[in-house]
């Protein structure tokens, strides 16, 4: 995963609240491999009619350069299902700015370097105003903490840890792996304390 | 750490091997489960070369894909099934596959084999991984990157949510259980009431409920928001888990249960957040629209979105439209097309029994698929003549999976169609494109089929033995 500290592009409103994970991508879609894409499951039955063609309404259909996606609140709610961040990323997207996440998804989303902006219900509902069904240009400062959508400059709630991923670019299993001893150590004092604990049929 | 603690502070205290100046944990995971859609996971380690470090502490099932009837037939679905097999096996990773007795719904299938036990840690990726927490278990979902994680190095990074614990004063009433409680909840509080949080549940309506009850409860912690949702062990739990076919035995058991009774929260510790909710309030529940918290007493007449401004007027008038519901009918006169028993929600022994104690002797309107949450409670449902009692009603029974409530083995409700679950999800499409789900008890199901629209259980019950 490589890291960033600041992006330039295109922000678009999803004027919805509890955007779920089944909505992100629907289960249909998660046999497939990876390599091939996700970008176009993203939203997929929101932004095609039943036989697959794309609505012209649907304001992503229009716009498929944009890169910060603007919503209302607990977006990503539902499954743990990383496929949902996959059909973001792969489509483009480079943060989601809400006012709450679904947990799961919001780790999820720092896993694949997309950004989890949090912003106040008052100050996306502004934002989603602004945008009203078109795009508005919109840079990103993760050093700063802010995302500015035209002229306008919000500050944003991410924590700490997850600022500092994103800046990196760090793979878990990496830094984990420095860390060895310590869990060598834990699991011999596990296994002698709780025997019980390791399952034997 | 000193004072008072949280059975989260314990379960959380006992999994640390370290914390980073950001506050992040290091934790040891006991338990990882994994299932067909581990394959990005299974992945990401193939592409860095690096082994399965505990495949001892690694069980797999299948589920999410497996056809409840037959074989498979479609190519992807056997394609799924297929590489959880290679991947399990190429690690030595034991695995309950499709001819396994021991296959079933992985959330119904870890607690009933005893690999689910109190003071583990325990994650698997899908967010109903929360069920386990009924053990008094600190148990996660968790997606694909960190699942890979987990399996190369059986640790997880997290941070400690915050706690909170919803007490449920008083007694449930006849015919309202562990489902009612838990969207009655979730309707309180909202979808994401609970998010940032591990939840505790407590007070004699939870310390009434069986195993079963609390699996449900749990199980639902996600669906209002929390990734945690926990209940203490007592003797119910520890009555639930001795002789199960990996739990401990002999001294190792009662080195356990001794451990096990030093973990529940010390009365005066303090939650981040608490919540009171009186059991006797709580009616049969349904959802009305596509999120878990657009749920109502079934009593209640469809609402009203003009009464609510904002969002969340907007929300409610697209998910009245998806329903195809009119504002003020009373939610009892509406009518289904199709029912279903089933999932980690609500697929155990117990939910059976409640389900068949609505159907028994009488004819379901409507179709529907029952389909038990493992082999093994399915064999049980069929000693007890559960599976007759649906049957001669007009349902199908089927096998174990996760079925139609998740719609990715080839179980769908068609475009437009009404059905009455007993699921966890109402999403827009979650059983299929199009779907319209009504998320209520098995007890609530088994009324709805036996009418033909949505209705309270309770007279339905009445003079017939319950749980």
């Amino acid at each position: 995963m490589t890291g960033w500290t600041r992006h330039e592009g295109t922000a678009l409103a999803l004027d919805l609240e509890n955007v779920d994970t089944d909505q992100l991508i629907p289960a249909r879609f998660m046999s497939t491999p990876r390599a091939e894409g996700y970008g176009n499951f993203l939203l997929h039955d929101l932004r095609h009619d039943a036989d697959g063609t794309p609505t012209e309404d649907f304001h992503l259909n229009r716009h498929p350069d944009a890169t910060v996606l603007v919503a209302r609140r607990n977006f990503g709610s539902g499954s743990s299902r990383e496929a949902a961040v996959y059909a973001l990323v792969d489509f483009g997207f480079r943060a989601v700015i809400a006012p709450s996440f679904g947990d799961i998804f919001a780790s999820n989303a720092v896993n694949n370097g997309l950004l989890p902006a949090r912003i106040g219900e008052d100050a996306a509902d502004a934002l989603i105003r602004r945008l009203d069904g078109t795009t508005a240009s919109a840079s990103i400062d993760l050093a700063a903490g802010t995302v500015t959508v035209a002229d306008q400059t919000v500050p944003f709630d991410l924590t700490p840890a997850w600022q500092e991923k994103l800046v990196n670019g760090w793979d878990d299993i990496d830094l984990t792996q420095k860390h060895a001893a310590e869990m060598q150590a834990f699991r011999t004092r596990r296994a002698a304390e709780q025997p019980w604990a390791v399952p034997h049929d | 750490m000193t004072g008072p603690r949280t059975l989260l502070d314990r379960l959380w205290g006992d999994h640390e091997i370290l914390r980073r100046d950001d506050g992040v944990s290091l934790l040891w995971v006991d338990r990882h489960l994994v299932h067909e859609g581990s394959h990005h996971a299974f992945a990401k380690i193939a592409e860095r070369g690096v082994p399965v470090a505990e495949p001892g502490l690694t069980i797999g099932v299948a589920d999410h894909y497996v056809p409840t009837r037959g074989r498979p037939t479609d190519a992807a679905v056997a394609r799924m099934i297929d590489t959880l097999m290679r991947n399990t096996a190429a690690h030595g990773i034991t695995c309950f596959g499709l001819d396994d007795p021991r296959q079933g719904i992985v959330h119904v299938m870890g607690p009933e084999q005893g690999l689910t036990l109190p003071g583990l840690l325990i994650n698997c990726g899908d967010s109903h991984t929360s069920t386990h927490g009924a053990f008094g278990t600190l148990a996660f979902g968790i997606g694909a990157t960190e699942v890979a994680h987990v399996l190369a190095t059986q640790t997880i990074w997290q941070s400690k949510p915050k706690s909170m614990r919803i007490t449920v004063t008083g007694r449930l009433g006849p015919g309202v259980g562990a489902k009612d409680l838990a969207l009655a909840w979730i309707a309180k509080l909202g979808a994401d009431g609970a998010r940032g949080h591990a939840i505790e549940y407590a007070g004699p309506a939870v310390r009434a409920l069986s195993m079963e009850g609390r699996m449900t409860l749990c199980n639902l912690s996600i669906e209002g928001g929390g990734r945690f949702g926990m209940v203490a062990p007592d003797a119910t739990t520890l009555a639930y888990v001795e002789g199960r076919p990996f739990a401990p035995k002999g001294d190792d058991w009662d080195d356990a249960q001794a451990r096990w009774q030093t973990l529940p929260s010390d009365p005066d510790a303090a939650f981040d957040r608490d919540v009171t909710l009186d059991a006797a309030e709580i009616a049969p529940i349904v959802t009305w629209g596509t999120s878990p918290e657009d749920a109502l007493p079934v009593t209640a007449t469809i609402p009203d979105p003009a009464e609510f401004t904002g969002g969340k007027a907007d929300r409610m008038r697209a998910a009245l439209d998806y329903m195809g519901l009119t504002s003020g009918r009373p939610l009892a006169e509406v009518p289904i097309d199709q029912v279903f028993i089933g999932s980690c929600t609500n697929a155990r022994i117990e939910d059976l029994r409640a389900a068949a104690a609505v159907l028994s002797g009488r004819r379901a309107k409507v179709p529907g698929l029952v389909s038990p949450g493992s082999h093994l409670v399915k064999q049980q449902a069929e000693a007890e003549g559960l599976d007759r009692i649906f049957t001669e009603a007009g349902l199908d029974w089927v096998g174990s999976g996760c079925s139609m409530c998740v719609a990715m083995n080839g179980d769908t409700v068609a475009p437009g169609k009404r059905c009455a679950s007993t699921t966890n999800r109402n999403f827009r499409g979650r059983q299929g494109r199009g779907a319209r789900t009504h998320l209520m008890s098995p007890a609530m199901v088994a009324a709805a089929a036996v009418t033909g629209h949505l209705t309270d259980a309770r007279p339905l019950l009445e003079g017939r033995p319950m749980e």
